[in-house]
Protein backbone atom coordinates (compact mmCIF):
# COMPACT_ATOMS: atom_id res chain seq x y z
CA UNK A 1 0.00 0.00 0.00
CA UNK A 2 1.36 3.83 -0.36
CA UNK A 3 1.61 6.08 2.85
CA UNK A 4 -1.26 6.53 5.03
CA UNK A 5 -3.68 9.49 4.65
CA UNK A 6 -3.77 12.17 7.22
CA UNK A 7 -7.17 11.05 8.29
CA UNK A 8 -6.49 7.50 9.73
CA UNK A 9 -10.05 6.22 9.23
CA UNK A 10 -9.72 6.71 5.16
CA UNK A 11 -7.34 3.88 5.54
CA UNK A 12 -9.32 1.74 7.53
CA UNK A 13 -12.23 1.94 4.74
CA UNK A 14 -10.15 1.13 1.95
CA UNK A 15 -8.30 -1.65 3.98
CA UNK A 16 -11.81 -2.86 4.73
CA UNK A 17 -12.44 -3.24 1.32
CA UNK A 18 -9.57 -5.34 0.37
CA UNK A 19 -9.89 -7.55 2.98
CA UNK A 20 -13.41 -8.01 1.65
CA UNK A 21 -12.11 -9.27 -1.64
CA UNK A 22 -9.50 -11.26 -0.22
CA UNK A 23 -12.45 -13.28 1.28
CA UNK A 24 -14.61 -13.23 -1.38
CA UNK A 25 -11.56 -14.50 -3.49
CA UNK A 26 -10.76 -17.36 -0.91
CA UNK A 27 -14.80 -18.23 -1.14
CA UNK A 28 -14.92 -18.75 -4.55
CA UNK A 29 -11.54 -20.52 -5.20
CA UNK A 30 -13.18 -23.21 -3.08
CA UNK A 31 -16.23 -23.50 -4.59
CA UNK A 32 -14.52 -23.87 -7.73
CA UNK A 33 -12.39 -26.79 -6.23
CA UNK A 34 -15.24 -28.01 -4.56
CA UNK A 35 -17.88 -28.19 -7.27
CA UNK A 36 -15.06 -29.76 -9.62
CA UNK A 37 -14.54 -32.57 -6.66
CA UNK A 38 -17.92 -33.25 -6.68
CA UNK A 39 -18.86 -33.59 -10.40
CA UNK A 40 -15.65 -35.87 -10.31
CA UNK A 41 -16.98 -38.14 -7.96
CA UNK A 42 -20.79 -37.71 -7.68
CA UNK A 43 -20.58 -36.51 -4.38
CA UNK A 44 -24.18 -34.75 -4.10
CA UNK A 45 -22.97 -33.73 -0.34
CA UNK A 46 -20.10 -31.98 -1.54
CA UNK A 47 -22.50 -30.40 -4.35
CA UNK A 48 -24.96 -29.09 -2.29
CA UNK A 49 -22.11 -27.31 -0.06
CA UNK A 50 -20.93 -25.41 -2.96
CA UNK A 51 -24.87 -24.14 -3.28
CA UNK A 52 -24.95 -23.38 0.21
CA UNK A 53 -21.78 -21.00 0.25
CA UNK A 54 -23.24 -19.02 -3.09
CA UNK A 55 -25.10 -16.65 -0.44
CA UNK A 56 -22.44 -15.89 1.80
CA UNK A 57 -20.23 -14.99 -1.54
CA UNK A 58 -23.07 -12.52 -2.68
CA UNK A 59 -23.50 -10.73 0.89
CA UNK A 60 -20.18 -10.27 0.91
CA UNK A 61 -20.11 -8.73 -2.40
CA UNK A 62 -23.17 -6.54 -1.27
CA UNK A 63 -20.78 -5.54 1.42
CA UNK A 64 -17.92 -4.52 -0.83
CA UNK A 65 -20.55 -2.28 -3.08
CA UNK A 66 -22.09 -0.31 0.19
CA UNK A 67 -19.00 0.05 1.90
CA UNK A 68 -17.50 1.48 -1.42
CA UNK A 69 -20.50 3.59 -2.34
CA UNK A 70 -20.10 4.80 1.74
CA UNK A 71 -16.49 5.60 1.19
CA UNK A 72 -17.31 7.57 -1.98
CA UNK A 73 -20.06 9.68 -0.50
CA UNK A 74 -17.54 10.38 2.94
CA UNK A 75 -13.88 11.16 1.48
CA UNK A 76 -14.47 11.91 -2.63
CA UNK A 77 -11.50 9.85 -3.46
CA UNK A 78 -9.62 10.75 -6.05
CA UNK A 79 -6.20 8.98 -8.01
CA UNK A 80 -5.25 5.96 -6.44
CA UNK A 81 -7.55 5.37 -4.20
CA UNK A 82 -10.75 6.23 -6.46
CA UNK A 83 -8.93 3.16 -8.68
CA UNK A 84 -8.31 1.48 -5.30
CA UNK A 85 -12.58 1.67 -4.76
CA UNK A 86 -13.55 1.23 -8.37
CA UNK A 87 -11.37 -1.55 -8.71
CA UNK A 88 -12.86 -3.58 -5.21
CA UNK A 89 -16.56 -3.01 -6.97
CA UNK A 90 -15.27 -4.77 -10.02
CA UNK A 91 -13.36 -7.46 -8.83
CA UNK A 92 -16.24 -8.23 -5.90
CA UNK A 93 -18.53 -8.30 -9.04
CA UNK A 94 -16.30 -11.32 -11.20
CA UNK A 95 -15.68 -13.20 -8.12
CA UNK A 96 -19.53 -12.90 -7.08
CA UNK A 97 -20.08 -14.22 -10.99
CA UNK A 98 -17.42 -16.87 -10.47
CA UNK A 99 -19.17 -18.59 -7.48
CA UNK A 100 -22.05 -18.52 -9.38
CA UNK A 101 -20.57 -20.49 -12.24
CA UNK A 102 -18.95 -22.96 -10.17
CA UNK A 103 -22.31 -23.45 -8.00
CA UNK A 104 -23.86 -24.10 -11.45
CA UNK A 105 -21.04 -26.66 -11.98
CA UNK A 106 -22.57 -28.14 -8.72
CA UNK A 107 -25.89 -28.02 -9.39
CA UNK A 108 -25.45 -30.22 -12.41
CA UNK A 109 -23.56 -32.74 -10.77
CA UNK A 110 -26.18 -33.17 -8.56
CA UNK A 111 -28.45 -33.28 -11.86
CA UNK A 112 -26.32 -35.84 -13.17
CA UNK A 113 -26.88 -38.30 -10.43
CA UNK A 114 -26.69 -41.80 -11.80
CA UNK A 115 -26.95 -40.71 -15.24
CA UNK A 116 -24.56 -43.17 -17.33
CA UNK A 117 -21.35 -41.38 -16.96
CA UNK A 118 -18.28 -41.54 -19.07
CA UNK A 119 -15.13 -41.39 -16.65
CA UNK A 120 -12.46 -40.75 -19.71
CA UNK A 121 -14.47 -37.38 -20.44
CA UNK A 122 -14.16 -35.86 -17.23
CA UNK A 123 -10.06 -35.70 -17.65
CA UNK A 124 -10.34 -32.90 -19.96
CA UNK A 125 -12.91 -30.61 -18.22
CA UNK A 126 -10.11 -31.60 -14.61
CA UNK A 127 -7.61 -30.31 -16.75
CA UNK A 128 -9.61 -27.17 -18.22
CA UNK A 129 -10.48 -26.52 -13.98
CA UNK A 130 -7.40 -27.19 -12.90
CA UNK A 131 -6.02 -24.46 -15.50
CA UNK A 132 -8.94 -22.14 -14.38
CA UNK A 133 -7.87 -21.80 -10.69
CA UNK A 134 -4.39 -21.36 -11.66
CA UNK A 135 -5.67 -18.02 -13.14
CA UNK A 136 -7.65 -17.41 -10.44
CA UNK A 137 -5.14 -17.87 -8.06
CA UNK A 138 -2.28 -15.93 -10.06
CA UNK A 139 -4.78 -12.62 -10.52
CA UNK A 140 -6.00 -13.03 -6.66
CA UNK A 141 -2.14 -12.87 -6.03
CA UNK A 142 -1.51 -10.40 -8.61
CA UNK A 143 -4.67 -7.69 -6.82
CA UNK A 144 -3.52 -8.86 -3.35
CA UNK A 145 0.21 -7.33 -4.76
CA UNK A 146 -0.59 -5.03 -6.90
CA UNK A 147 2.21 -7.05 -9.28
CA UNK A 148 0.98 -5.95 -12.93
CA UNK A 149 3.64 -8.28 -14.50
CA UNK A 150 1.64 -11.13 -13.07
CA UNK A 151 -1.58 -10.11 -13.85
CA UNK A 152 -0.80 -9.27 -17.65
CA UNK A 153 0.49 -13.06 -17.52
CA UNK A 154 -2.95 -14.16 -16.70
CA UNK A 155 -4.60 -12.27 -19.18
CA UNK A 156 -2.39 -13.74 -21.78
CA UNK A 157 -2.57 -17.12 -20.86
CA UNK A 158 -6.05 -17.08 -20.84
CA UNK A 159 -6.35 -18.03 -24.28
CA UNK A 160 -4.73 -21.19 -23.62
CA UNK A 161 -7.90 -21.89 -21.51
CA UNK A 162 -10.24 -20.97 -24.42
CA UNK A 163 -7.87 -23.21 -26.45
CA UNK A 164 -8.30 -26.30 -24.23
CA UNK A 165 -12.03 -25.79 -24.33
CA UNK A 166 -12.34 -26.39 -28.09
CA UNK A 167 -10.35 -29.59 -27.31
CA UNK A 168 -12.70 -30.84 -24.59
CA UNK A 169 -15.71 -29.58 -26.92
CA UNK A 170 -14.21 -32.56 -29.74
CA UNK A 171 -13.35 -34.90 -27.23
CA UNK A 172 -16.94 -34.72 -25.87
CA UNK A 173 -18.65 -34.69 -29.16
CA UNK A 174 -16.80 -37.76 -30.10
CA UNK A 175 -17.95 -39.69 -27.02
CA UNK A 176 -21.37 -38.98 -27.96
CA UNK A 177 -21.03 -40.12 -31.41
CA UNK A 178 -19.77 -43.04 -30.11
CA UNK A 179 -22.75 -43.85 -27.89
CA UNK A 180 -25.94 -41.94 -27.44
CA UNK A 181 -26.40 -42.69 -24.02
CA UNK A 182 -23.06 -40.57 -23.12
CA UNK A 183 -25.73 -37.68 -24.67
CA UNK A 184 -26.81 -36.54 -21.43
CA UNK A 185 -23.88 -36.79 -19.27
CA UNK A 186 -21.87 -35.07 -22.05
CA UNK A 187 -24.29 -32.50 -22.58
CA UNK A 188 -23.96 -31.56 -19.01
CA UNK A 189 -19.67 -31.53 -19.31
CA UNK A 190 -20.44 -29.40 -22.08
CA UNK A 191 -22.13 -26.45 -20.54
CA UNK A 192 -19.86 -27.37 -17.34
CA UNK A 193 -16.79 -26.85 -19.69
CA UNK A 194 -18.10 -23.30 -20.92
CA UNK A 195 -19.10 -22.34 -17.38
CA UNK A 196 -14.77 -22.82 -16.62
CA UNK A 197 -14.26 -20.70 -19.70
CA UNK A 198 -16.17 -18.25 -18.25
CA UNK A 199 -14.52 -18.41 -15.14
CA UNK A 200 -11.15 -17.72 -16.80
CA UNK A 201 -13.08 -14.62 -18.65
CA UNK A 202 -13.55 -13.63 -14.72
CA UNK A 203 -9.78 -14.17 -14.62
CA UNK A 204 -9.10 -11.82 -17.19
CA UNK A 205 -11.02 -9.50 -16.14
CA UNK A 206 -10.00 -8.85 -12.64
CA UNK A 207 -6.03 -9.01 -14.65
CA UNK A 208 -7.50 -5.98 -16.32
CA UNK A 209 -8.94 -3.72 -13.16
CA UNK A 210 -5.68 -5.13 -11.54
CA UNK A 211 -3.10 -2.72 -14.62
CA UNK A 212 -5.93 -0.39 -14.28
CA UNK A 213 -5.77 0.09 -10.55
CA UNK A 214 -2.22 -0.06 -10.53
CA UNK A 215 -1.46 2.26 -13.74
CA UNK A 216 -4.57 4.44 -14.29
CA UNK A 217 -4.26 3.38 -18.01
CA UNK A 218 -6.51 0.76 -19.64
CA UNK A 219 -5.67 -2.54 -21.52
CA UNK A 220 -6.29 -2.70 -25.14
CA UNK A 221 -9.85 -3.95 -25.67
CA UNK A 222 -8.72 -7.35 -27.46
CA UNK A 223 -6.82 -9.85 -25.73
CA UNK A 224 -4.37 -11.95 -27.40
CA UNK A 225 -6.06 -14.93 -28.53
CA UNK A 226 -4.96 -18.32 -29.69
CA UNK A 227 -7.01 -19.74 -32.56
CA UNK A 228 -9.85 -17.35 -33.85
CA UNK A 229 -13.02 -18.74 -34.37
CA UNK A 230 -13.14 -17.31 -37.83
CA UNK A 231 -9.95 -20.22 -37.97
CA UNK A 232 -11.98 -23.23 -37.18
CA UNK A 233 -14.65 -22.62 -39.76
CA UNK A 234 -11.42 -22.12 -42.40
CA UNK A 235 -10.53 -25.14 -41.20
CA UNK A 236 -13.91 -26.87 -41.34
CA UNK A 237 -14.35 -25.34 -45.17
CA UNK A 238 -11.07 -26.88 -45.76
CA UNK A 239 -8.97 -23.60 -46.04
CA UNK A 240 -5.86 -23.22 -44.97
CA UNK B 1 7.30 20.55 -18.15
CA UNK B 2 9.00 20.79 -21.56
CA UNK B 3 7.01 17.78 -22.57
CA UNK B 4 4.18 18.58 -21.35
CA UNK B 5 3.92 21.15 -24.09
CA UNK B 6 6.24 19.22 -26.94
CA UNK B 7 3.96 19.09 -30.04
CA UNK B 8 3.62 15.34 -30.88
CA UNK B 9 3.38 13.67 -34.30
CA UNK B 10 -0.24 13.27 -35.52
CA UNK B 11 -1.07 10.10 -35.42
CA UNK B 12 0.23 9.90 -31.00
CA UNK B 13 -2.62 12.53 -31.01
CA UNK B 14 -4.92 9.85 -31.03
CA UNK B 15 -3.98 7.74 -28.35
CA UNK B 16 -5.13 4.45 -27.41
CA UNK B 17 -2.98 2.11 -28.78
CA UNK B 18 0.10 2.80 -31.24
CA UNK B 19 1.51 0.41 -33.92
CA UNK B 20 4.95 -1.34 -33.05
CA UNK B 21 7.11 1.94 -34.68
CA UNK B 22 5.73 4.06 -32.39
CA UNK B 23 7.83 3.24 -29.50
CA UNK B 24 9.45 6.61 -28.91
CA UNK B 25 6.08 8.43 -29.17
CA UNK B 26 4.96 7.68 -25.54
CA UNK B 27 4.46 3.93 -25.89
CA UNK B 28 5.48 2.07 -22.71
CA UNK B 29 7.01 -1.33 -23.73
CA UNK B 30 5.12 -2.97 -20.57
CA UNK B 31 7.14 -6.40 -21.57
CA UNK B 32 8.10 -9.06 -24.34
CA UNK B 33 5.81 -12.06 -24.15
CA UNK B 34 5.48 -15.11 -26.51
CA UNK B 35 2.66 -13.26 -28.21
CA UNK B 36 4.82 -10.51 -29.39
CA UNK B 37 5.69 -7.13 -27.56
CA UNK B 38 2.50 -5.90 -25.24
CA UNK B 39 2.44 -2.18 -25.83
CA UNK B 40 0.50 0.29 -23.80
CA UNK B 41 -0.01 3.86 -24.32
CA UNK B 42 0.14 5.80 -21.32
CA UNK B 43 -1.98 9.01 -21.21
CA UNK B 44 0.90 10.75 -21.88
CA UNK B 45 -0.25 11.08 -25.79
CA UNK B 46 -3.92 11.82 -25.03
CA UNK B 47 -2.76 14.48 -22.41
CA UNK B 48 -0.29 16.36 -25.13
CA UNK B 49 -2.89 16.30 -26.99
CA UNK B 50 -5.61 17.54 -25.22
CA UNK B 51 -3.50 20.72 -24.53
CA UNK B 52 -4.57 22.42 -28.05
CA UNK B 53 -6.14 25.55 -26.77
CA UNK B 54 -4.32 28.17 -28.21
CA UNK B 55 -1.96 29.65 -25.06
CA UNK B 56 -2.82 33.03 -24.01
CA UNK B 57 -0.47 33.81 -21.53
CA UNK B 58 2.80 32.30 -21.21
CA UNK B 59 4.98 31.94 -18.13
CA UNK B 60 8.49 31.24 -18.86
CA UNK B 61 11.23 30.67 -16.00
CA UNK B 62 9.29 33.40 -13.58
CA UNK B 63 11.22 33.72 -10.40
CA UNK B 64 9.62 35.78 -7.65
CA UNK B 65 11.31 37.13 -4.22
CA UNK B 66 9.99 38.45 -0.92
CA UNK B 67 13.62 40.43 -0.02
CA UNK B 68 15.59 37.18 -0.04
CA UNK B 69 13.34 34.96 0.00
CA UNK B 70 12.71 32.76 -2.91
CA UNK B 71 9.35 32.30 -3.10
CA UNK B 72 8.69 30.93 -6.77
CA UNK B 73 11.39 28.62 -8.13
CA UNK B 74 11.28 28.96 -12.06
CA UNK B 75 7.61 28.25 -12.77
CA UNK B 76 7.04 27.63 -16.92
CA UNK B 77 3.70 27.06 -17.80
CA UNK B 78 1.08 27.95 -20.47
CA UNK B 79 -2.35 29.49 -19.18
CA UNK B 80 -4.84 27.98 -22.57
CA UNK B 81 -7.36 30.64 -23.60
CA UNK B 82 -10.39 30.76 -22.29
CA UNK B 83 -10.14 27.56 -20.23
CA UNK B 84 -10.17 27.38 -16.56
CA UNK B 85 -6.52 26.72 -15.00
CA UNK B 86 -6.61 25.55 -11.17
CA UNK B 87 -3.58 26.32 -8.60
CA UNK B 88 -3.50 23.92 -5.89
CA UNK B 89 -0.97 23.22 -3.39
CA UNK B 90 -0.47 23.22 0.53
CA UNK B 91 -0.62 26.59 1.99
CA UNK B 92 2.44 28.63 1.43
CA UNK B 93 3.43 26.45 -1.73
CA UNK B 94 3.36 29.92 -3.55
CA UNK B 95 0.27 29.84 -5.64
CA UNK B 96 -1.83 32.63 -4.50
CA UNK B 97 2.02 34.50 -4.99
CA UNK B 98 2.10 33.19 -8.33
CA UNK B 99 -1.73 34.30 -8.94
CA UNK B 100 -0.97 37.80 -7.65
CA UNK B 101 2.19 38.00 -10.41
CA UNK B 102 -0.81 38.16 -12.56
CA UNK B 103 -2.13 41.57 -12.00
CA UNK B 104 1.47 42.98 -10.52
CA UNK B 105 -0.31 42.95 -7.02
CA UNK B 106 2.78 42.83 -5.29
CA UNK B 107 4.08 46.13 -6.96
CA UNK B 108 3.14 47.89 -3.23
CA UNK B 109 5.39 45.25 -1.04
CA UNK B 110 8.24 47.09 -0.46
CA UNK B 111 11.39 44.23 -1.73
CA UNK B 112 9.61 41.90 -4.00
CA UNK B 113 11.35 41.38 -7.54
CA UNK B 114 10.29 39.29 -10.29
CA UNK B 115 12.14 37.38 -12.84
CA UNK B 116 11.71 35.94 -15.78
CA UNK B 117 8.29 36.59 -17.44
CA UNK B 118 4.67 36.02 -17.42
CA UNK B 119 3.96 37.25 -21.64
CA UNK B 120 0.22 37.86 -22.93
CA UNK B 121 -0.57 36.51 -25.98
CA UNK B 122 -0.93 37.18 -28.80
CA UNK B 123 0.40 40.70 -28.32
CA UNK B 124 3.38 39.18 -26.41
CA UNK B 125 3.69 41.64 -23.34
CA UNK B 126 5.38 40.96 -20.43
CA UNK B 127 3.27 41.55 -17.65
CA UNK B 128 5.76 41.49 -14.93
CA UNK B 129 8.38 44.05 -16.87
CA UNK B 130 8.82 47.58 -15.18
CA UNK B 131 7.73 49.45 -17.88
CA UNK B 132 4.48 47.98 -18.16
CA UNK B 133 1.58 50.27 -16.18
CA UNK B 134 0.09 47.87 -13.76
CA UNK B 135 -3.33 49.73 -14.12
CA UNK B 136 -3.22 48.95 -17.62
CA UNK B 137 -2.68 45.00 -16.63
CA UNK B 138 -5.57 45.41 -13.95
CA UNK B 139 -7.80 46.52 -16.79
CA UNK B 140 -6.95 43.72 -19.07
CA UNK B 141 -6.82 40.90 -16.21
CA UNK B 142 -9.45 41.57 -13.21
CA UNK B 143 -9.09 39.76 -9.95
CA UNK B 144 -12.01 38.70 -7.66
CA UNK B 145 -10.77 37.51 -4.17
CA UNK B 146 -11.16 35.38 -1.19
CA UNK B 147 -13.67 37.84 0.34
CA UNK B 148 -15.77 39.80 -1.14
CA UNK B 149 -14.78 43.22 -1.33
CA UNK B 150 -17.48 45.12 -2.54
CA UNK B 151 -16.81 49.29 -2.20
CA UNK B 152 -19.46 50.48 0.02
CA UNK B 153 -21.43 52.24 -2.80
CA UNK B 154 -24.30 51.79 -4.77
CA UNK B 155 -25.18 48.38 -6.83
CA UNK B 156 -24.80 49.71 -9.47
CA UNK B 157 -21.75 51.99 -8.82
CA UNK B 158 -19.70 49.14 -7.78
CA UNK B 159 -19.64 47.82 -11.42
CA UNK B 160 -19.36 51.30 -13.11
CA UNK B 161 -16.73 51.83 -11.25
CA UNK B 162 -13.95 50.44 -13.26
CA UNK B 163 -15.94 51.88 -16.80
CA UNK B 164 -15.47 55.39 -14.97
CA UNK B 165 -11.97 55.15 -15.03
CA UNK B 166 -11.51 54.02 -18.01
CA UNK B 167 -12.80 57.49 -18.84
CA UNK B 168 -16.30 56.09 -20.30
CA UNK B 169 -18.42 59.03 -20.16
CA UNK B 170 -21.94 57.89 -21.74
CA UNK B 171 -24.79 57.44 -19.33
CA UNK B 172 -26.28 55.10 -21.67
CA UNK B 173 -22.91 52.97 -22.08
CA UNK B 174 -22.58 52.71 -18.49
CA UNK B 175 -26.09 51.50 -18.06
CA UNK B 176 -25.70 48.53 -20.62
CA UNK B 177 -22.16 47.90 -19.67
CA UNK B 178 -23.59 47.41 -16.15
CA UNK B 179 -26.49 45.56 -16.87
CA UNK B 180 -24.40 43.43 -19.12
CA UNK B 181 -21.70 42.93 -16.35
CA UNK B 182 -24.28 42.20 -13.85
CA UNK B 183 -26.18 39.69 -16.36
CA UNK B 184 -22.85 37.88 -17.00
CA UNK B 185 -22.45 37.43 -12.90
CA UNK B 186 -25.97 35.72 -12.86
CA UNK B 187 -27.10 38.58 -10.10
CA UNK B 188 -29.10 40.75 -12.45
CA UNK B 189 -32.30 39.25 -11.80
CA UNK B 190 -31.74 39.60 -7.95
CA UNK B 191 -30.60 43.10 -7.90
CA UNK B 192 -32.04 45.11 -11.01
CA UNK B 193 -35.03 46.77 -8.95
CA UNK B 194 -32.35 48.07 -6.10
CA UNK B 195 -29.45 48.95 -8.25
CA UNK B 196 -29.36 52.21 -6.07
CA UNK B 197 -29.10 50.07 -2.57
CA UNK B 198 -25.97 49.58 -0.96
CA UNK B 199 -23.68 47.06 -2.30
CA UNK B 200 -23.20 46.00 1.46
CA UNK B 201 -27.11 45.16 1.85
CA UNK B 202 -26.22 42.00 -0.53
CA UNK B 203 -25.34 38.04 0.80
CA UNK B 204 -21.72 37.20 0.98
CA UNK B 205 -22.60 34.71 -2.45
CA UNK B 206 -24.72 38.07 -3.79
CA UNK B 207 -21.67 40.43 -2.80
CA UNK B 208 -18.94 37.81 -4.44
CA UNK B 209 -21.00 37.44 -8.01
CA UNK B 210 -21.12 41.53 -7.83
CA UNK B 211 -17.20 41.48 -7.72
CA UNK B 212 -16.90 39.44 -10.18
CA UNK B 213 -19.51 41.97 -12.30
CA UNK B 214 -17.19 44.12 -11.41
CA UNK B 215 -14.33 42.49 -12.68
CA UNK B 216 -16.43 41.97 -15.90
CA UNK B 217 -17.28 45.50 -16.25
CA UNK B 218 -14.16 46.40 -17.98
CA UNK B 219 -14.00 43.02 -20.38
CA UNK B 220 -11.17 41.71 -19.27
CA UNK B 221 -9.05 39.07 -21.11
CA UNK B 222 -8.41 37.00 -17.99
CA UNK B 223 -9.81 36.83 -14.54
CA UNK B 224 -7.93 35.67 -11.61
CA UNK B 225 -9.91 34.36 -8.70
CA UNK B 226 -8.04 34.34 -5.30
CA UNK B 227 -10.04 31.21 -3.32
CA UNK B 228 -13.70 32.99 -4.41
CA UNK B 229 -15.69 30.68 -2.64
CA UNK B 230 -14.14 29.51 0.57
CA UNK B 231 -16.08 32.11 2.79
CA UNK B 232 -19.62 31.21 0.96
CA UNK B 233 -22.31 28.58 1.82
CA UNK B 234 -22.34 25.57 -0.60
CA UNK B 235 -24.97 26.54 -2.73
CA UNK B 236 -23.24 30.14 -2.99
CA UNK B 237 -20.87 28.41 -4.16
CA UNK B 238 -22.32 25.99 -6.78
CA UNK B 239 -23.55 29.53 -8.40
CA UNK B 240 -19.78 31.19 -8.52
CA UNK B 241 -18.95 27.40 -9.86
CA UNK B 242 -21.93 27.48 -12.54
CA UNK B 243 -20.49 30.97 -13.15
CA UNK B 244 -17.03 30.40 -13.94
CA UNK B 245 -18.50 27.78 -16.16
CA UNK B 246 -20.34 29.61 -17.86
CA UNK B 247 -17.79 32.65 -18.18
CA UNK B 248 -15.08 30.62 -20.03
CA UNK B 249 -17.32 31.46 -23.18
CA UNK B 250 -15.38 34.48 -22.98
CA UNK B 251 -12.13 34.99 -20.69
CA UNK B 252 -9.42 32.59 -19.73
CA UNK B 253 -9.86 31.84 -15.67
CA UNK B 254 -6.81 31.11 -13.48
CA UNK B 255 -8.55 30.33 -10.04
CA UNK B 256 -6.36 28.96 -6.92
CA UNK B 257 -8.74 26.45 -4.24
CA UNK B 258 -8.12 24.71 -1.76
CA UNK B 259 -11.49 22.96 -2.35
CA UNK B 260 -9.46 20.24 -4.98
CA UNK B 261 -12.76 18.80 -5.39
CA UNK B 262 -13.87 22.47 -6.62
CA UNK B 263 -10.45 22.06 -8.65
CA UNK B 264 -11.66 19.10 -10.41
CA UNK B 265 -14.81 20.13 -11.10
CA UNK B 266 -14.38 23.80 -12.45
CA UNK B 267 -10.73 23.15 -14.21
CA UNK B 268 -9.65 22.11 -17.57
CA UNK B 269 -5.94 22.18 -16.21
CA UNK B 270 -4.42 21.61 -13.01
CA UNK B 271 -1.33 22.91 -11.69
CA UNK B 272 0.15 21.36 -8.02
CA UNK B 273 2.27 23.47 -6.62
CA UNK B 274 4.54 22.45 -3.45
CA UNK B 275 7.51 24.90 -2.07
CA UNK B 276 7.08 27.52 -4.96
CA UNK B 277 7.99 24.71 -7.57
CA UNK B 278 5.22 23.69 -10.29
CA UNK B 279 5.37 20.04 -9.53
CA UNK B 280 2.95 18.60 -12.47
CA UNK B 281 0.39 21.02 -14.84
CA UNK B 282 -1.86 18.54 -16.37
CA UNK B 283 -5.00 17.99 -17.65
CA UNK B 284 -7.35 17.89 -14.82
CA UNK B 285 -8.89 14.90 -15.61
CA UNK B 286 -5.22 12.88 -15.80
CA UNK B 287 -3.97 15.01 -11.99
CA UNK B 288 -7.11 13.61 -10.33
CA UNK B 289 -7.08 10.26 -11.71
CA UNK B 290 -3.51 9.39 -12.52
CA UNK B 291 -1.55 12.15 -11.09
CA UNK B 292 2.66 11.14 -12.49
CA UNK B 293 4.28 12.37 -9.74
CA UNK B 294 4.19 11.39 -5.89
CA UNK B 295 3.91 14.10 -4.26
CA UNK B 296 1.14 15.63 -6.67
CA UNK B 297 -1.09 11.91 -5.79
CA UNK B 298 -0.38 12.76 -1.63
CA UNK B 299 -1.72 16.00 -1.87
CA UNK B 300 -4.86 15.25 -4.48
CA UNK B 301 -5.41 12.08 -2.33
CA UNK B 302 -4.92 13.20 1.50
CA UNK B 303 -1.59 11.95 2.40
CA UNK B 304 0.13 15.26 2.42
CA UNK B 305 1.89 16.00 6.18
Amino acid sequence: MVDQHTVRAYDKDLDLLERRIAEMGGLAEKMVIDAMDALAAADTALAHQVVSTDPRLDMLQREVEEQAVLTIARRQPVAIDLREIIGAIRVAGDLERVGDLAKNIAKRSVKIGLESRVPRAIVGIKHMNDFALELMKDVLDAYAQRDIERALAVWERDADLDALEDSVFRDLLTHMMEDPRNITFCAHLLFCSKNIERIGDHATNIAETVFYLVTGSTLPTDRPRGRQESDIEADARGES
Amino acid sequence: MEQLVRSKPPEAESAGFLPASDIDTGVIPIRASGRGMLQVAVDETRRTAALKAPVKARVEALDFYYGELKALKSLTMDIREKQVTALIGPSGCGKTTFLRCFNRMHDLTPGTRYEGCIRLLPEDINLVARNIDPIEVRMRIGMVFQKPNPFPKSIFENVAYGLRIRGVRSQIRIQEEVEKALREAALWDEVKDRLATSALSLSGGQQQRLCIARALATNPEMLLFDEPTSALDPIATARIEELIAALREQVTVLIVTHNMQQAARVSHYTAFMYLGEMVEFAETNAVFTSPRDKRTQDYVTGRFG
